[in-house]
């Protein structure tokens, strides 16, 4: 909302200067976005006289001119058709900058002849369109003067952002108002006298639907002329960036912004038969002022005539009946709209208006009558004619409604004690009407304040008066009762493992949780239900169903800039349907690359399945996951390698973790350049622990007796799993075995090409007596016996 | 026996030009070895009367011992020597570079979020989530936002199509929802604070489609707009590690809040950068208020004995200001060269014990250029009812 400062002060006296106003509009709620002034732009200009003209020796266009700036006398070249001897213009000095164009100007040679600054038009200076000359001002123009000062423009224009709650702000005597309610001033009375009718108004006016316009006023005036609106009415509305039309269209854009009013008018004589305000049907079409047709839906409020639809009501006026520069008969409608029918159909139409920006705020009921009759006086000012009476159908809404105020809940909600006798003059200024009824106030809303609601509402009202820099700051007091407090399991766990992930070498992105449909759909049928309706672009239109994709597209970017070895991971949601229980938190790497730069003294190796798998373990490791219950089993989704992947699970059903290399052809799908590899950790799987086991960690068993170390090779059929093997040595002697760790795994020359040689550490430890190496042997003998009864294997 | 004193000069002139240790050793055999020359000589003593023994006696074993003596300190000393020949062997060019690590980095959002953690479990808050995926009666409906409020224009929202039952769900526009699901699950009083990803359909050199709030919600008998004050600026001075912080709350609107206010942070613009701490400027960072009676009715909660408030800040936004990061859109980019200049080391965990690094200071724009988000708009989705 903008408005000037001087139309403010037509509805304020006030000694306040704009500081001060700007800073109390903040105060209270009106928030300043921006003060200009355009005197400030034109503040180098001044009135000069030009003394000479002559023609220019070298250019046929152009005029050699002397012209006075009252103190000098400069030389000035000008293209400008109606420059002249005697006229009187702004100059703009050698040094100014031109604010149409950000020129700035330093004396220069113009076809060979000395030029010092330049006469403006219009358009260079911002001040309308004008660009067929020089600005050609009234001959008693005072010569030497400053431009702007001269043309009245030192006129800050103000401009405060409109919370939905300041409907009545919409207006600059609502504005007015609460700075007078805030002590900026004293609110003047507006005093808009009645026009008599001297005639039946031969329009009529018939309410179809009372739910979505329950009132319409108007006035028939006829023999009016058209014209131009008078220069304070189109200086006003050019201040707010407003272009003047006609005097009909100027008026209504001044009783809006003015008392927050909108009019309409019609031409009276395209008007056939009554005037019908009712719900639209289906298929009508409307062509609006902003030369655009529109189709309608059923349930918009159009006003209508024997033709059909000419108007959206409380929206947007339509062409067939519009006010031309011939009309001469006219209809003023000053109605009441319903807040959420115009709000609907101004959303659904998406037109966006001044009078619907109003009406779905909820315009004042009780500008009616004044603003038809304000607006009658303007036209019959301006243009002349002959009014009706006022006539009015319906009735006009009560929106005014009583609340009760609790004195103390000012200090209780709001944390500042204000008496009740400030209570009672802040909401009085503001236009409550304020009855005391025993310890609580009766509150009587005002028409423009639709808004209130309830106590909280007056809370707030009082509140932003008094000040909201008297809240006084209090520590929170203690819960009124036991609370948790910080991170619970699920969430520590979340940090434990980006910091684990980070620790490992690979760096956190965070990425959109949408992706193309066409890329979600390589990890998980696509459902519409998870297909935004209205993406930001296409290729961000499915809810991603899987982390890794987003990953993967990720290291092709980097990759692209020169990245040779990449690794990222991410945390965050995926989803697998539009409930709660479809999203699912995750953390999921892709590393592509060697596994370090190159270096002088270590080879670095390429990243592989085993690398993920390293990340995966040490990831569910470092959430308290029980890895050394967990299986590890060739069973991972069709993202990944079939051979080079695999599960980390607790039992067949509880995943862990998915870890191995990603299939070429995802990767293919994707546009990267493979072979990368990733791991996804689904954290919600992970098992809490038990909360009965407590903090202790048992007893620390170490035997003082010598441990042994055994080393075995085993030569087993190439598809026996090494984890197999791991497990029926470890379960050969349970109790002696410490640690099992598979050293080699051979393949070639001596070993039968089906078969595979695995060599094994286990380390012995006795805790009762040192080992014997009969023992030792016994030991061995049971290692070699279980190996063969579990896997086939034999001792190489 | 009288050539004792020229004995032992000799010997221990032929230790001190000994330079190795094999030949020391031999020396030692030769001389006091079981068959050496003055073991030889102290055999003799057997055949010594008593006076003789009585003199020479002391003289041999004074002899034995100074040659002993000599011996071990020479040994000691070519040891050294050995040592330090050896040590200047071993040298190698220590410039040359250690095998490289591959450090990982976290994302500033997730520090950020870490940091807002710490702060508030100080203050007594859990940390409360929900859907990102959500329904129209949580993000909008409950929180007194009804279908044909003006606040829902502010929403840029993301629909999903309508199901079967005539609903669309959305991407939540705000982490609100989760303020409702919170209050309609379990009993008050309530003290949480609400991280997450949130979502409008918006997108340019300031807004992101995604992009990240934290919330705050405090409900119990007795809170008023003072505790949401202190609340704030405890925050503030904690986050931006100052010692003194200047805020000012501004009345505002949110459907959800009433009394409403919008928070600014003092600050100076200077030079294109945003000083926390410093100046006379504002700058909005949040916006707040106290829960609105309605949201607390949606809810079956009686505003006559509940009320409390809540706030709402963009995470990115405050991130890029205290860490002078200059464009939002390069939080999602994963571009490996960001993450690692805007990234924390896997063990920068923030917490309680090591806040304030920064006392009595200014918030540390060392990163890099923080551009100051002027212009219209402000730099994050933090407008009406994105709390």
């Amino acid at each position: 909302m903008k408005f000037t400062l001087s139309w403010l002060k037509e509805h304020l006296n006030t000694e306040a200067n704009i500081n001060e106003i700007s800073e109390k509009l903040t105060a209270i709620g009106l928030e300043v976005e921006e003060i200009h002034n355009p005197a400030d732009d034109l503040a180098p200009f001044i009135i000069a006289e030009v003394l000479e003209a002559g023609p220019h020796p070298d250019a046929d266009k152009l005029q050699v001119l002397k012209v006075s700036t009252g103190s000098k006398t400069l030389q000035v070249v000008c293209g400008a058709p109606n420059a002249r001897a005697g006229l009187k213009g702004a100059f703009a000095p050698s040094g100014s900058t031109i604010p149409s164009n950000g020129m700035k100007l330093r004396p220069t040679k113009i076809r060979g002849v000395e030029s010092n600054g330049m006469m403006c038009s219009e358009r260079e200076l911002g001040l309308g369109e004008d660009h067929d000359g020089i600005i050609d001002l009234p001959a008693d123009a005072p010569v030497g003067a400053k431009f702007s000062d001269y043309m009245d423009m030192d006129d800050p224009v103000i401009e405060i952002a409109i919370t939905p709650n300041h409907q009545d702000a919409l207006g600059i005597y609502g504005i007015a108002r609460d700075l007078a309610a805030a002590g900026i001033g004293t609110l003047k009375s507006q005093n808009i006298i009645p026009v008599k009718g001297t005639f039946d108004s031969p329009q009529k006016v018939v309410l179809a639907n009372p739910e979505a316009c329950p009132t319409f006023a108007g006035r028939y005036i006829r023999n009016i002329k058209n014209g131009s609106s008078p220069e304070w009415l189109q200086k006003k509305l050019r201040a707010l960036g407003m272009k003047p039309i006609s005097a009909l269209v100027d008026i209504t854009n001044f009783l809006t912004y003015d008392m927050a009013r909108p009019l309409h008018v019609f031409d009276a004589d395209k008007l056939q038969g009554d005037i019908v305000v009712r719900l639209s049907k289906s298929g009508e079409t409307l062509t609006a002022l902003d030369d655009e047709e529109y189709t309608l839906d059923d349930g918009v409020c159009v006003i209508t005539d024997d033709s059909g639809v000419i108007g959206l009501g409380g929206v947007m006026g339509g062409v067939s009946t519009g006010c031309q520069p011939e009309t001469t008969n006219v209809f003023l409608e000053a109605a009441w709209f319903d807040p959420v029918t115009i709000a609907m159909a101004g959303r659904k139409l998406g037109i966006d208006s001044d009078a619907r920006y109003r009406f779905e705020r909820g315009v004042d009921p009780e500008t009616m009558l004044p603003g038809i009759e304000l607006a009658t006086k303007l036209i019959l000012d301006m243009c002349g004619g002959e009014p009706s009476d006022v006539i009015v159908a319906g009735d006009i809404p009560i929106i005014s409604k009583n609340v009760t105020l609790r004195p103390g809940r000012v200090g209780h909600l709001g944390g500042v004690d204000v008496s009740e006798e400030e209570i009672t003059k802040i909401l009085s200024n503001l236009g409550f009407q304020v009855t005391k009824n025993g310890d609580k106030l009766d509150v009587m809303t005002p028409s423009w304040r639709c808004d209130i609601d309830g106590e909280a509402d007056l809370v707030e009202e009082v509140l932003r008066i008094h000040g909201f820099e008297h809240i006084r700051s209090e520590p929170l007091p203690p819960s009124s009762r036991h609370i948790s407090i910080g991170l619970n399991l699920m969430q520590k766990r979340v940090r434990s493992a980006k910091r684990t992930a980070a620790g490992r070498g690979l760096r956190e992105a965070v990425t959109w949780a949408f992706l193309p449909s066409a890329q979600a759909e390589l990890f998980a049928e696509l459902k519409s239900e998870l297909v935004l309706s209205n993406p930001i672009s296409s290729d961000l239109d499915a809810m991603r169903p899987n982390l890794l994709p987003n990953l993967i597209t990720a290291v092709g970017r980097n990759m692209d800039r020169g990245f040779k070895n990449v690794a990222l991971f991410e945390s965050g949601n995926q989803f697998a349907n539009d409930t709660p229980e479809g999203q699912s938190l995750v953390l999921a790497g892709i590393r592509r690359g060697q596994d370090s730069a190159k270096h002088w003294n270590d080879t670095p190796k390429d990243v592989d399945a085993f690398t993920a798998k390293a990340d995966a373990e040490a990831i569910l490791r470092a959430v308290g996951a029980k890895i050394d219950n967990a299986q590890v089993v060739a069973e991972a989704p069709g993202w990944y390698h079939p051979g080079r992947s695999g599960a980390i699970r607790l039992g067949p059903k509880n995943i862990l973790a998915w870890f191995g290399e990603i299939h070429p052809a995802i990767c293919k799908s994707l546009d990267v350049k493979g072979p990368l590899v990733g791991f996804e950790i689904l954290l919600e799987n992970i098992p809490f622990p038990k909360a009965k086991s407590g903090n202790s960690r048992g007893r620390l068993e170490a035997s003082d007796f010598q441990a042994v170390e055994r080393d075995f090779a085993f030569v087993v059929d190439r598809n026996v799993a090494a984890a197999d093997l791991i497990k029926a040595v470890r379960g050969a002697d349970k109790k002696l075995t410490r640690e099992v760790t598979l050293f080699d795994v051979y393949v070639g020359a001596g070993i039968d090409e089906n078969q595979k040689s695995i060599a094994i550490s286990v380390t012995l430890q006795p805790t009762d007596k040192t080992l014997t190496e009969e023992e030792i042997e016994q030991f061995s003998s049971k290692v070699i016996a279980n190996v063969g009864k579990r896997t086939g294997g034999t001792l190489r | 026996m009288e050539d004792l004193q020229k004995l032992e000069t000799d010997i221990l002139k032929a230790i001190t030009v000994l330079d190795n240790l094999a030949a020391l050793e031999d020396l030692r055999v030769s001389e006091v070895g079981k068959k050496g020359r003055v073991s030889l000589l102290m055999r003799e003593l057997g055949k010594m009367t008593p006076e003789e023994k009585k003199k020479f006696g002391p003289k041999l074993n004074g002899l034995k011992n100074t040659i002993i003596q000599a011996i071990t300190d020479h040994k000691a000393t070519l040891e050294a020597e050995e040592l330090n020949r050896r040590l200047q062997s071993e040298r190698v060019d220590i410039t040359l570079p250690s095998p490289p690590e591959n450090q990982g980095s976290i994302h500033p959002i997730t520090q950020v979020m870490d940091e807002v953690t710490e702060i508030f479990t100080e203050l007594g808050f859990s940390v409360a989530e929900g859907p990102e995926i959500e329904e129209d009666f949580y993000n909008f409906t409950a929180l007194n936002i009804p279908p044909e409020h003006p606040a829902r224009q502010m929403h840029d929202t993301f629909y999903f199509p309508e199901n079967a039952d005539g609903n669309r769900k959305l991407l939540r526009t705000h982490t609100s929802p989760v303020q409702i699901r919170t209050m309609m699950e379990g009993e008050p009083p309530y003290r949480i604070i609400v991280p997450g990803r949130t979502y409008r359909c918006d997108s340019d050199a300031t807004h992101t489609p995604m992009f990240h709030q934290v919330e705050s919600l405090v409900i119990d008998k007795d809170i008023h707009m003072g505790h949401l004050k202190w609340c704030i600026e405890e925050f503030c001075r904690k986050f931006f590690e100052l010692d003194d912080v200047k805020i000012r709350f501004r009345p505002s609107y949110f459907p959800f809040t009433e009394p409403s206010a919008e928070v600014d942070i003092g600050c100076a613009f200077k030079d294109g950068e945003i000083l926390i701490g410093e100046g006379d400027d504002w700058l909005e960072i949040m916006g707040c208020g106290m829960v609105n009676p309605r949201v607390l009715e949606n809810v079956n909660l009686d505003p006559d004995v509940y009320q409390g408030f809540a706030f709402g800040m963009g995470l990115d936004r405050i991130s890029m200001l205290k860490w002078g990061i200059p464009d939002l859109r390069d939080f999602f980019a994963a571009d490996m060269r960001w993450l690692k200049h805007y990234g924390f080391a896997a063990l920068d965990i923030p917490s309680l014990s090591t806040q304030n690094n920064n006392p009595g200071g200014r918030s540390q724009s060392n990163r890099g250029g923080s551009s100051s988000p002027t212009g219209d708009r402000p730099p994050i989705n933090n407008n009406a009812g994105g709390k």
